[in-house]
């Protein structure tokens, strides 16, 4: 298993568009890396560069401390799972897995080390006798797994692996990978478009737009502390509410809310005349039912309630909102540019489910103002952004990872492969933030 | 529902009274034609027929549908070797997914059944030699098939030769041009799927048992190479040489079933740099030509065997009479005097089992076979009776082709 590390790469065709622009990221030895972003972005030519199936233009791959870039695909000992999936009637579950390495000549108790132990890890040794036709859909699936770990690569890539499934197997898949990713501790790149995906998935996610990495971060660092407008709007769904503002004093003047900043965040907004807040939908509330204690931590607000949605476990309430032109065409750009269904100047708001709060009426809320985010409507820059917070966020993701992979270990689950060595994280020198 | 169908659709327009509805699955069989020797698919595949026609149905998600879709159009119209696809029905109730409407490639065979029956006299060499030539040909037109297997291919005679067809183009991608990368990458999924279904194959006894699976996987990468080279290498030669080893490249190219769009001969003081741009169609000369002179629409080498036996013919004709027959004259004459009596002679209990070009190949070669035992020319009409009775019998019905059954029932 090896880092995989991209040095200014760039991907330019014919006629000069650079599909991949300058991309530099690193991705260490057992990380589970996420390339995220809507159509367009790069990130399934990025992963074709990786594989070999793209030529780079310029810049270095580099994997396993090897620069790669010359190198056919077949050398780099890369495994893209599930390019296979045909099951064979007439060989058994265990042939099924084990062909790869049949076709390569493997001797016979080799063969049977490695399917017997990709075997364990994926749960299928009382099906190996067995023909594939009795499988489940999850267990073929994990077949095609299995195919992947026997040829001990180093490292695992997957192209928008679930698109194509029904959404119960999608969601087993997710677990099955994540969890197979896990007791590996192997490099994996996995690409997507649905910001769930790669929310569940990833140690890291680099999100991209139009070729450029965007931000490199933990999950919980990309939805706390995004860099820009276009990151922000991405992650989380329900998305981020953005709304107009005008700073007066020390206060953010919104359609229907006064935010107070903080001065570290009211100094860095500073000298702009119009501004957008971001505020997640979770960051309302139904302002009957706030604590007491969090009260003072935000502002309590008066609005007209369009529509409500309950949901059992949680509910969201619609409050429309006047936005001036020029907020409205940045707002649509943006939905346009994230595939998603055009923003209409309408705030979603989380409230408890228990709330009595009812459409087509006003009702009192509360928005917890330490949370809110403050960008440029120009540059979209974050301009609240705590970096060190963020980056905090990220190394817990780095430990977390590798305490599960020492665990896994401990517990034996790991794939012990012949380059032997530790398959563990090279430790928190992956700082996160943008490139 | 929406259907989509690109015009011809006249036939698609008799398939509209199904119940697309209801999943494949739980469609009435009577509405549903057995096929015997189709492949194994991951999806479920079913057929039907309507005007005498055969059509595949495969359900698959709707992107993948207008993708594969998308794409087979684009391969018919640039003549490359794929099935012909109708059209896509799409929006099905309750979120099912859509599904792909192929014409059924008339006469065609999977590679289990050319190897369930090595008695066929079809070597596993010309058999692989086939799906890398399909292969070279995608690579040329800039497709990345992705998917590149037998199963995944269609076998059909072609005046004894084979010749292979795309069947799924579910994971195929058009690129403007392919990469090195993508080449190669495309190579290695076929050889690892080439060996995984003759190691299939092996389990099941099915095949023969000098065939090595890994021998011949690892021959389908040095096997497509080679073509590869042969179809678009740049060659240097010196200018004494230029007019021999152009005609030599052309024909040789020919001769690997490629015909040349167009060649361009770059000349200095050093010699010459020959570079020849290959068309990806499959060539389509004789086809074209036998198709003029008498409405057969055939495979291009039983174009070419049929067009011979005209060609005699109508030599045999102008002697006989002492005068020039117009070519257009002799081939309806051919056609009446000689093609149609050969193939009216087929029982209708063996219809179906040879395409009638494929027979009258079969028959000419029988011909040539019993004129040689006896010393003399036996004559078509009595060649054609012992073919019908010792060979065509022998053919298994399994062979029959699907239109045929559908006309029968």
């Amino acid at each position: 298993m090896a880092s995989i590390e991209m040095k200014n790469i760039v991907k330019q065709y014919g006629d000069g568009f650079p599909a991949v622009n300058d991309v530099s990221l690193d991705i260490a030895d057992g990380e589970f890396m996420i390339l995220v972003g809507p159509s367009g972005c790069g990130k399934s030519t990025l992963l074709r560069m990786i594989v070999g199936l793209e030529d780079i233009t310029s810049g270095d791959m580099v994997i396993g401390g090897k620069r790669v870039n010359d190198l056919a695909p077949r050398d780099r000992n890369l495994s893209m799972v599930f390019q296979n999936y045909a099951l064979y009637p007439h060989m058994t579950v265990y042939e099924n897995i084990a062909f790869p390495l049949r076709l390569s000549k493997t001797p016979d108790d080799e063969v049977r080390r490695r399917v017997t132990e990709a075997a364990d890890v994926l749960e299928l040794n009382e099906h190996l006798e067995r023909k594939p036709a009795n499988l489940s859909g999850g267990q073929r699936q994990r077949v095609a797994m299995g195919r992947a770990i026997v040829r001990q690569a180093e490292a695992f890539l997957f192209d928008e692996p679930l698109s194509n499934l029904d959404a119960k197997l999608r969601g087993q898949m997710r677990t099955e990978i994540s969890r197979l990713q896990r007791r590996l501790g192997i490099t994996t790149v996995y690409v997507t478009h649905d910001q769930t995906e790669a929310m569940t998935l990833g140690d890291r996610v680099c999100v991209l737009r139009k070729g450029k990495i965007q931000q490199v971060a933990s999950p919980r660092e990309l939805y706390e502390q995004p860099v820009n407008l276009f990151v922000a709007g991405f992650i989380g769904s329900p998305p981020m509410n953005f709304l107009p503002a005008t700073l007066e004093g020390d206060k953010l003047r919104t359609p229907f809310a006064e935010i107070t900043l903080d001065e570290k965040r009211l100094a860095a907004v500073q000298g702009r005349e119009l501004l957008l807040v971001g505020i997640r939908p979770e960051y309302f509330e139904d302002a009957t039912l706030v604590d007491e204690a969090k009260r003072p931590h935000g502002s309590t607000f008066r609005a007209p309630v369009d529509v409500t949605e309950w949901l059992g476990d949680s509910q969201y309430a619609y409050i429309p909102y006047e936005a001036p032109d020029s907020i409205r065409t940045e707002l649509r750009d943006l939905a346009k540019e994230l595939d998603s269904e055009e923003l209409r100047t309408q705030a979603i708001v989380s409230i408890d489910a228990t709330s009595r709060i009812r459409e087509g009426r006003e009702a009192e809320f509360w928005l917890d103002a330490r949370k809110v985010h403050v960008f440029d409507p120009e540059s979209g820059e974050n301009l609240t952004r705590d970096a060190e917070a963020g980056a905090r966020l990220t190394q817990m993701a780095v430990e977390d990872r590798e305490e599960q992979v020492q665990q896994a270990q401990r517990e034996g689950q790991t794939i012990s492969g012949e380059s032997g060595g530790s398959p563990g994280p090279s430790g928190g020198a992956h700082r996160a933030g943008a490139a | 529902m929406r259907y989509l169908f690109r015009p011809p659709g006249t036939e698609g327009a008799g398939l509209l009274a199904l119940p697309w509805h209801l999943p494949l699955e739980e469609w009435d069989p009577a509405l549903l034609l057995e096929v015997p020797q189709r492949g194994i698919s991951r999806h479920v595949v079913r057929f039907v027929a309507e005007q005498g026609q055969v059509f595949a149905l495969k359900e698959i998600p709707e992107p993948l549908a207008r993708h594969e879709y998308a794409l087979l159009g684009e391969f018919e119209e640039e003549g490359l070797p794929s099935v012909s696809v109708l059209g896509i029905c799409v929006d099905r109730p309750d979120g099912q997914d859509a599904v792909l409407v192929t014409r059924y490639l008339e006469y065609s065979m999977s590679y289990r059944y050319l190897f369930s029956r090595p008695t066929h006299g079809h070597s596993v060499d010309a058999l692989l030699d086939t799906q890398v030539e399909l292969l070279v040909r995608l690579h040329l037109a800039g497709v990345f098939w992705g998917d590149c297997s037998l199963s995944n291919t269609l076998f059909r005679l072609d005046a004894g030769t084979l010749a292979a067809y795309l069947v799924d183009a579910e994971t195929a991608e058009r690129h403007p041009r392919l990469s090195t990368g993508q080449r190669h990458y495309d190579v290695d999924l076929a050889r690892e799927r080439v060996g995984a279904e003759l190691l299939d194959l092996r389990a099941g006894d099915l095949l023969p048992a000098e065939v090595d699976p890994i021998d011949v996987a690892d021959s389908l990468p040095v096997r497509y190479e080679a073509l590869w080279d042969e179809v678009t290498r740049e060659e240097v030669f010196t200018a004494e040489e230029q007019r021999y080893r152009v005609i030599e490249r052309l024909q040789r190219l020919n001769d690997l079933g490629f015909d040349v769009g167009e060649v361009e001969l770059v000349t200095d003081a050093e010699g010459a740099r020959l570079r020849v741009e290959t068309r990806v169609a499959e060539p389509g000369q004789n086809r074209r030509e036998l198709f003029r002179l008498t409405g057969l629409e055939v495979q291009e080498n039983q174009a070419r065997r049929l067009l011979n036996d005209l060609r005699s013919f109508r030599a045999y004709l102008e002697q006989r009479s002492g005068t020039p027959v117009a070519e257009t004259v002799a081939g309806y004459r051919w056609l009446a005097e000689v093609y149609r009596p050969v193939v009216e002679a087929i029982p209708s209990e063996l219809a179906g089992r040879l395409e009638p070009a494929e027979v009258f190949h079969e028959v000419l070669e029988h011909r040539w076979f019993l004129s040689e035992r006896e010393g003399r020319d036996v004559g078509t009409t009595a060649a054609t009776r012992s073919y019908v009775e010792n060979v065509l019998a022998r053919t298994p019905e399994e062979m029959t082709t699907p239109s045929i059954i559908a006309r029968r029932t």
